[in-house]
């Protein structure tokens, strides 16, 4: 079946679907419940499942992680959401040093399937702390699986598959596009086996094809990346765009078959750039990809600043022109 | 500027036992049974236990407190990287234990090897994380024991997760001894000043879950005394939390028998969390790598060693006629077998295989640590060859 959907509601769709043909699914997170969450992601959840699974938990990010954890050794399958992406650290320590390792530490006898959700990224004009990017933060801790979808269609696949892999999976959702709409197929596409979760959320996808130089983005900046493309066509520069998916892991042969084609790359994110997934896809193409470059990998994201005022996010977050200025950067090298 | 804090404790203990109250106690520091209206609803709860369960209480806090001066010793000789002694403590982990149903779950931290015992961990295996041939050592599906968590105050969220798990399959509250399941998680006072404690107990008190939270006073947190954790009796955290509360002699096998009885009651049959404070006292040091003598004083572990926990089982059997010494010598024979297993079968433990670093990491194929581990391989074969 294939609907209309907005970004947001192509998740409610997932978390529906997953609720409905897993009964130890479990939704939990603030407000998740009666109100639907504050981006009413749930919205109808608890009505149609019980508020035993769709669990409007005390204001804790620490307990719903650590609860989720208890939950998942139990036999659950929790989703915690958190509110925003800037509360998240009170749960940081129960992710990176429980959730991340407990798997490892018990030799692979014990698995916590918890995904947490996490609306992310600027541009909505929101005060301090309801804009930033911590997605690097968490993929650079073994154990944990860290992706990003950046359509609706994505979004309804990988969120279904986040919820039937038995790893842990930070979601993180780029709550600037939860309004926009495109038409999602909810049917049972390979999301319901183990192997067949990995391979969605594991693999990069090209959102358009070029030849001359490739953009690769996540989340958020895949739509700026697509529109940098259409401003660059316009110039007479083919771009390729990659759209990662997944930024752990990273599917690097993906962007490196890119990029042995156009001999460019310049990737985009709205987290600072210093230490962030572009510098680690840098790396990894510099090495992949060393005789086919014609120009160093650039980087376009955020600065190494707190998130600004709203007043000045735009200036603050990779545009159009910046991306368009980096590609032309490349082509000058 | 040292002993200016306040509460700070200089030669004898700032509270003395005697002075807790309230404080349930069935057998006083000598032997006798103590015998208060206040104490008849715990009474009660080990009327049914025999001579026969007195001796095993005993045998298991023996061989509980052999498996600690092993893992000790072994540390010494550079057999272990590190062990956290539980000396002291043994009353309040036997008793707890053997109060639990086979079906209950526990959260321990990472000083319960009596808990452990009482399981059936095989002793051995307790001794893998501390070898650092392993980070965890057992399987914890087959004991119902989760593994060690060094970060103090994580695992009680844990535990509380699991509780609602617990209460989501229907298995609280059916009447069925069989089926009815607590979770009984175990913690010291210096981790009552985590926020994960903290909150364990608000997740626990608002979904009325099967959760004992044990609490070990063990008037110690590494070199802080209890003091600086807290101006209220720690039991007393539970109170505020909604949670009923008991403060139990940490010392009195049967009272930590009697108070963890009526607690794992109250959580099978639906009634939700209980907080236990054990006042008890860490005979040792804080692990092999700590050093007493630099923040508490002989005159304090001199009062506490007064009030040895296996002492006063093995005064009360005597007082009830119950010691025998071909038994007490075959549980002498007992620890000595238990210390010449752990002394050869620790030292047996070798490095598991480098790769295995690799594994586990995620349960599903992962392609960095894929990439690393072919890598490592490949170099690990090519420095092979090349030697
Ligand atoms: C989060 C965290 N902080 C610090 C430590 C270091 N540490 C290990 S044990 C300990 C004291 C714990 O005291 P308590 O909770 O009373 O337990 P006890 O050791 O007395 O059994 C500390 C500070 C730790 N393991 N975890
Ligand atoms: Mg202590």
């Amino acid at each position: 079946m294939s609907e209309t959907l907005t970004f947001a509601r192509a998740i409610t769709e997932g978390l529906r679907s997953s609720l409905e043909s897993d009964e130890k699914v479990l939704v939990m997170g603030e407000d998740v419940g009666r109100l639907g969450g504050v981006f009413r992601v749930t919205d109808g959840l608890q009505k149609d499942f019980g508020a035993d699974r769709v669990v409007d938990t005390p204001l804790a990010e620490s307990g719903i992680v650590g609860t989720a954890i208890g939950l998942a050794l139990r036999g659950y399958r929790p989703v915690c959401e958190i509110q925003f992406d800037g509360f998240v650290f009170p749960a940081y320590d129960q992710i990176t040093t429980q959730l991340a390792k407990m798997h490892y530490r018990s030799r692979g006898r014990l698995q916590v399937p918890v995904v947490i959700r996490i609306p992310y990224g600027g541009g909505i004009g929101a005060v301090e702390h309801h804009s930033e990017s911590p997605e690097a933060l968490f993929a650079h801790t073994p154990g944990l699986r860290v992706v990003s979808p950046s359509t609706p269609q994505d979004a309804y696949d990988m969120i279904r598959a986040a919820v039937a892999s038995p790893d842990p999976v930070l979601f993180f959702e780029p709550k600037g596009r939860y309004w926009t709409k495109g038409d999602v197929t909810t049917s049972d596409y390979p999301t319901t086996s183990a192997a067949g979760a990995a391979d969605v959320l594991n693999r990069a996808r090209v959102a358009r094809a070029g030849t001359d130089v490739t953009l690769v983005a996540y989340g958020p900046t895949v739509t700026t990346a697509l529109k940098a493309a259409d401003a660059l066509a316009a110039e007479g520069t083919s771009a390729e765009v990659i759209d990662l998916r997944s930024v752990s892991p990273l599917d690097v042969p993906a962007v490196a078959r890119s990029v042995e084609r156009t001999g460019r790359c310049v990737v985009v994110h709205e987290a600072p750039s210093f230490l962030g997934a572009g510098a680690e896809v840098a790396a990894r193409i510099s090495e992949e990809c060393f005789y086919a470059l014609e120009a160093p990998v650039l980087r376009v994201g955020g600065f190494h600043a707190p998130y600004p005022v709203a007043k000045l996010e735009h200036e603050y977050l990779p545009s159009v022109d910046r991306v368009v200025d980096a590609v032309d950067r490349a082509l000058a090298f | 500027m040292p002993n200016t804090q306040p509460g700070e404790i200089t030669g004898e203990p700032e509270v003395a036992l005697a002075d807790v109250t309230p404080l349930v106690q069935l057998v006083s520091p000598t032997g006798e049974r103590v015998v208060e209206p206040d104490n008849a609803t715990y009474r009660s709860r080990v009327d049914h236990l025999t001579s026969e369960d007195l001796r095993a209480l005993y045998r298991d806090m023996v061989l509980t407190r052999r498996f600690d001066d092993e893992a000790t010793a072994l540390q010494r000789q550079g057999e272990l990287a590190l062990y956290a002694q539980g000396r002291g403590q043994e009353a309040a982990q036997v008793g707890s234990a053997s109060a639990l149903a086979p079906q209950d779950y526990v959260f321990p931290s990472y000083r319960e090897h009596g808990v452990l015992h009482v399981r059936g961990v095989d002793p051995v295996d307790r001794l893998r994380l501390y070898r650092g041939e392993d980070h965890g050592g057992w399987d914890t599906a087959a004991f119902n024991v989760h593994l060690y968590t060094l970060v103090i105050g994580s695992h009680v969220l844990h535990a509380t997760g699991y509780a609602m798990g617990v209460q989501r399959d229907g298995a609280v509250g059916t009447g069925d001894p069989a089926r009815d399941t607590a979770v009984v998680t175990y913690f010291g006072d210096g981790a009552t000043s985590q926020g994960d404690v903290s909150e364990g107990l608000v997740f626990a008190a608002v979904n009325n879950s099967p959760v004992v939270f044990f609490c070990q006073n063990n008037q110690w947190a590494i070199s802080e005394p209890t003091s600086r954790q807290t101006r209220v009796p720690l039991y007393r955290r539970g109170e505020g939390f909604g949670i009923p509360s008991v403060r139990v002699d940490g010392n009195d096998v049967l009272a930590c028998y009697a108070v963890t009885a009526e607690a794992l009651e109250r959580a099978h049959s639906g009634g939700g969390p209980t907080f236990i404070e054990a006042y008890t006292y860490r005979m040792g040091a804080h692990t092999t790598s700590d050093d007493p003598t630099r923040y508490r004083d002989r005159a304090e572990e001199e009062y506490w060693r007064q009030r040895d926990p296996i002492d006063r089982l093995e005064a009360l059997l005597r007082a009830e006629g119950a010691w025998d010494d071909a038994w007490a010598a075959a549980v002498d024979a007992d620890a000595d077998a238990l210390g010449e297993r752990l002394r050869t079968e620790v030292r047996e433990l070798g490095a598991p295989p480098t790769t295995t670093m690799f594994e586990h990491v995620y349960a599903t194929e992962h392609a960095q640590v894929t990439t690393e581990r072919a890598w490592f391989e490949e170099y690990e074969a090519e420095t092979e060859a090349s030697r």
